[in-house]
């Protein structure tokens, strides 16, 4: 299926770009952040060492979420507004 | 009828907000705000290094305004208060200006008090917006605080924000 994928914040620098389509087979959105991992380089900023958050359509998700045809998965750092 | 939830670059009067929170609301009997503002660290910390210059803010749009409402929805659920506006500014800040209003408007004191914390306290953990912080040295994202997700938790709620 076709999905969005948008970076944010320090994820957005160390990846080089805002959002990218993505056709994948994953199925959960944590099997979308193993697979652009692979790809090492800057996308080795999402590593699970690391605080990492995830929204699917701009709703706070954990990994297990499941995807739709369509959705949007954004990655970004803990939140720090206020 | 503004908007509960506003996000903007530009600066914004709160006794405006508050005066349209009473405004035609006989019921009114208590108005509780909170004003975020940017710090210059280096006051605090007595180091040159630490000094703010200017602080960048980057949010989700459309994710940001919907989380802002939910936790509105939310407070609601929770608290006997009538209205809560949230005013958040993005973009480029200096030191001494005003990041973020929340006012709540309630027949007594106690609610908006409560409102108004807790909207805070949801806000700093779960509303998608990334401060960077332009210093002496360099601009370098600033960190989630373990503080914040413990502020949290005392409603109850589990942040996860810092994982």
């Amino acid at each position: 299926m076709k999905i969005t994928v948008r970076y944010f914040a320090s994820l957005r620098e160390a990846i080089g770009q805002s959002q990218e389509d993505l056709h994948t087979l994953a199925s959960h959105a944590g099997e979308v952040r193993d697979e652009l991992l692979a790809r090492g380089g800057g996308y080795a900023c999402l590593s699970r060492d690391r605080s990492v958050r995830l929204a699917l359509n701009q709703a706070m998700v954990e990994e297990d979420a499941l995807l739709q045809e369509n959705a949007e998965l954004a990655f970004f750092p803990p939140v720090t507004g206020g | 009828m503004t908007a509960r939830v506003v996000i903007q670059t530009e600066d914004f009067s709160v006794s405006k907000v508050l005066d349209q929170l009473r405004a035609g609301d006989l019921r009114v009997g208590a108005i509780c705000s909170f004003v975020g503002t940017v710090r210059d660290t280096r006051l605090l910390s007595g180091k040159a290094a630490d000094e703010i210059v200017s602080m960048a803010l980057e949010h989700y749009p459309g994710m940001t305004e919907s989380a802002i409402e939910a936790m509105i929805d939310e407070a609601h659920q929770r608290f006997d208060f009538y209205q809560a506006h949230v005013i958040h500014r993005v973009g480029e800040l200096k030191p001494a200006d005003q990041i973020v209003l929340v006012a709540v408007s309630s027949a007594h004191r106690g609610e908006s008090f409560k409102a108004c914390e807790f909207l805070m306290d949801y806000l700093k953990t779960q509303a998608p917006f990334w401060k960077k912080e332009a210093t002496p040295e360099g601009a370098k994202w600033v960190d989630a605080r373990v503080s914040d997700d413990e502020a949290l938790a005392r409603w109850g709620i589990q942040s996860r924000n810092r994982g």
